[in-house]
């Protein structure tokens, strides 16, 4: 069994939100169709002065409050982002230099599409259970862009989330039992060097690419860990849209309860390499202590992570200092127009 | 009038400040300060300076509506600027975010992390304090 654990967490959402009535009007499409077909209603947006460096400093600014540790304390930050502001230039020195953290550390950027956030919790997991560090954070943070009339520009949003990791059996909120993960190389999804906009393979990668990944990687870690569905409180998959992890819970034998708390790209769209870990944080935000979390996040190229994660006694202690997911996705909400979207997201060209 | 300098070595040491409202305080006498000077203005040579990260609460002390920006944040109007008044004392200039929450005089702020300007299409990012009203 593993020691490793999550000591503590933050989320953070830009406040602007566009409708999927908004888009669908530009392209003449049929609003009421995509909003069942996609499963949401609408996603967030970043203001023009967000990015992914900014939502991932937001964030960890929260775990830190959260988990009540140092943040001088901190071996190591990983931060994990399919739109790092910068091509050569780590978003994790940002990240440690904002949250004060010491210069005597680890730090690199990771990529991994929509799971890059959770390959950087494993990572910190291995560390700090070799007792190489004491604390380590990963954060997975993204302002991701869809093609304008792409489907997926109705989905691609911005947020982020970030966790602490560490093993001392007094601070630890939630415990990692295991995790296991499953990986192929498999081209559903890609944006080269220099492009604006990602590229993909149509609408018929689901199968090879999120359904075959989530499910191959949530059976390895049931088969290890000898846990059936039942055994979890709670079941978080990544989500791309409001019906793949629905599909996916059914296909593996969760039910619609299990993964409702933790269901958030309904109201705020997919933050890519944030979106199963802001569900793993809404989930948290709602979880006693003994519940048991499946944890499953899928990234294209393409891999998922499994993790079954066991919450303590410490969780309601430090609940005070914590500001909730769904609170955070609610707080100033404003919608924006088609127009301030492209203008928010720099799309226009101006030369 | 916050300005933005070329990228150099003078301007990496602005980063801590500009990142976390880290000023100082002289011991002798209590008083904060940001930016950190290196002598207290009130006891000269007897100045006990103590490095201090403020919380980044206040409040709004004065504002003003920008329509006609400097070239540097053209792309930006209208936005606000303001005088925050820390909770620890300074005062301090700075971008006044706008979230629904309606500023006057009094209206309480944290300080937020943005990025505040994007030099061209190949040149660095800087990232920046800004205020949020609470
Ligand atoms: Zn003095």
């Amino acid at each position: 069994m593993l020691m490793a654990g999550i000591v503590g967490y933050g989320a953070y959402i830009p406040i602007y939100r566009i409708k999927v009535e908004e888009i669908a009007k530009i392209w003449s499409e049929d609003a009421e169709a995509i909003k069942h077909g996609l499963g949401i209603i609408e996603k967030s947006v970043p203001g023009r002065d967000e990015d992914a460096a900014t939502i991932a400093v937001e964030a960890a600014r929260r775990a830190i409050k959260h988990s009540g540790i140092n943040s001088g304390a901190i071996g190591a930050i990983y931060v994990g982002s399919e739109s790092h502001p910068y091509a050569v230039k780590p978003t994790a020195t940002v990240v440690k230099e904002a949250i004060q953290a010491n210069d005597r550390m680890m730090a690199a950027d990771l990529e991994f599409a929509c799971k890059a956030g959770t390959a950087g919790i494993q990572m910190a997991m291995g560390l700090v259970d070799s007792g190489i560090i004491k604390y380590g954070m990963a954060a997975g943070s993204d302002t991701s862009q869809g093609r304008p009339g792409d489907a997926l520009e109705y989905t691609a949003s911005a947020g982020g989330a970030a966790f602490i990791i560490g093993k001392e059996k007094a601070e630890t909120i939630a415990d990692i039992i295991k995790t296991v993960s499953f990986t192929t190389d498999t081209p559903d999804f890609w944006r080269r060097e220099g492009a604006s906009f990602p590229t993909h393979s149509g609408r018929f990668t689901g199968e090879p690419g999120y359904f075959r990944h989530v499910t191959s990687a949530t059976k390895m870690l049931l088969e290890d860990t000898g846990f059936k569905p039942s055994d979890f409180s709670y079941a978080v998959f990544h989500q791309p849209n409001g019906k793949f992890p629905r599909n996916v819970a059914k296909m593996l034998g969760f039910t619609e309860e299990q993964i409702a708390p933790g269901l958030m790209t309904p109201i705020i769209g997919n933050t890519y390499s944030g979106s199963s870990i802001i569900g793993l944080a809404a989930t948290l935000d709602v979880a006693k202590p003994g519940d048991r979390i499946l944890l499953t996040s899928f990234g294209s190229g393409a891999g998922s992570d499994s993790f079954a994660i066991e919450v303590t006694e410490n969780i309601d202690a430090k609940r005070a200092k914590l500001v909730k997911v769904r609170d955070i996705a609610d707080a100033h909400k404003k919608y924006i127009d088609y127009s301030t979207y492209l203008k928010n997201r720099n799309t226009i060209k101006k030369r | 009038m916050i300005t933005m300098e070329k990228p150099s070595a003078s301007l990496w040491r602005k980063i801590k400040p500009r990142y976390n409202l880290s000023g100082n305080i002289c011991k002798n006498c209590s008083t904060a300060y940001f930016p950190p000077r290196i002598v207290c203005r009130k006891c000269g040579r007897n100045s006990k300076m103590e490095s201090m990260t403020f919380s980044g609460n206040g409040e709004i002390i004065s504002f003003t509506e920008i329509r006609v920006p400097p070239d540097t944040f053209r792309d930006e109007a209208p936005y606000t600027v303001g005088v925050v008044k820390l909770d620890e004392g300074p005062l301090v200039e700075g971008h006044i975010l706008e979230n629904g929450i309606k500023i006057d005089i009094g209206t309480k702020v944290k300080a937020a992390f943005r990025k505040m300007y994007v030099d061209g299409e190949e040149g660095p990012i800087y990232y920046h304090y800004k205020f949020e009203p609470v």
